[in-house]
């Protein structure tokens, strides 16, 4: 049972709801991060943050993060239990192996992230854009997974909801979803 | 910030809403939980700058900002407050680590749950900001009266602005 009363909505939908000043903005954060304009692909970003909610232990973030990854990814979840168990034995290109070096250090603390983390990424092609969104994203499911896990919602157990929530979600985007989607 | 305004924007109105928005905690108050939870991140420009923006808050004066900071169990601070604070400790751990017997301790010295809300997801936003902050290893002064004029303009100005 959740902390507090909140809507009776899984995950992060319960506070959002509760609070729709702070949900604005975050949500138009997500949005922007995870389907902006960007050199990295929807299915990388969606990686990165399944990644770091799996690195925090949040089981709400990660499988609705993975559940979105794997549709952006074709509906490859195999790869996404890959990334999430162990990203460098994984099928990714080795950039993006780099970039979640950086994406888990920067879950732990911003300050573990070295010059050499750096350098590795952008020796595989990674730009400055590209490190900052990594680090941004990484920053922000910290916030998320604390938020969820804070305040003790509710995630279901159904592997198929997150699987019609992630279509709904990729299609429809984070604040769009958040507001009009259905309260499956 | 400047290097991606595309998400600046939506960071700065985060903070907006969250410090300065309606809320029944204070500023003073919510700045001064987000000055802790730096702090105990080891965030220099978050801890320095959201601590002098807390002081801002009380026509300048650092005591209240500082009590809460250094000594969250000092009796110079509410009893309320000091259960949001070690809410806000516990999710600045890991948001698992907030436990039923925390929040009830909170609602018992008579926090509500918008109170409680707000706290847990300003202690998370921190958790965010503070490794934006250092794992791009942003530039950094040390000296905390450099912070002063900084957290002047986050109290009167706030966040949606433009700098801060």
């Amino acid at each position: 049972m959740p902390h507090i009363a909140l809507p009776d909505l899984p995950g992060i939908r319960g506070p959002m709801a509760f609070r729709p000043e702070t949900a604005k903005p975050l949500n138009d954060l997500v949005d922007v991060l995870l389907r902006g304009p960007s050199s990295l692909t929807p299915g990388e970003r969606e990686l990165i943050a399944t990644f770091v909610s799996a690195r925090n232990d949040c089981r709400y973030c990660q499988t609705i993060h993975g559940a979105i990854a794997a549709h952006h990814l074709g509906g490859n979840e195999d790869l996404v239990l890959d990334v999430k168990q162990d990203p460098q034995s994984a099928a990714i290109s080795y950039k993006l192996k780099a970039l979640l070096v950086i994406a888990g250090k920067t879950a732990e603390s911003g300050k573990l992230v070295t010059a050499d983390d750096v350098a590795r990424a952008r020796q595989f092609g990674a730009t400055d854009l590209e490190i900052h969104d990594t680090v941004l994203i990484a920053a922000v499911f910290c916030l998320c997974n604390r938020y969820v896990d804070g305040l003790a919602t509710w995630a279901p157990d159904d592997p198929a909801f997150y699987r019609q929530r992630a279509a709904l979600v990729a299609e429809n985007g984070y604040a769009a979803s958040t507001l009009t989607g259905p309260a499956t | 910030m400047a290097f991606r305004p595309e998400t600046a924007v939506h960071l700065r109105a985060l903070a907006e809403a969250l410090l300065r928005g309606p809320s029944p905690l204070t500023s003073a108050e919510r700045e001064s939980i987000a000055a802790f939870v730096s702090s105990r991140n080891d965030c220099t420009f978050c801890y320095l700058s959201h601590r002098a923006a807390a002081a801002h808050h009380d026509g300048g004066d650092y005591t209240f900002v500082d009590t809460v900071t250094k000594g969250a169990g000092s009796a110079s601070v509410s009893p309320k407050l000091r259960a949001l604070l070690a809410i806000a400790g516990k999710v600045q751990q890991g948001g698992k680590e907030v436990t039923a017997d925390d929040v009830a301790r909170a609602r018992a010295e008579g926090a509500t749950d918008v109170e409680i809300h707000d706290t847990v997801l300003i202690a998370a936003a921190f958790c965010m900001y503070n490794r934006y902050v250092d794992g791009l290893a942003t530039f950094t002064p040390t000296d905390p009266a450099a912070y002063d004029p900084m957290g002047k303009r986050m109290a009167t100005q706030g966040y949606a602005g433009g700098r801060g």
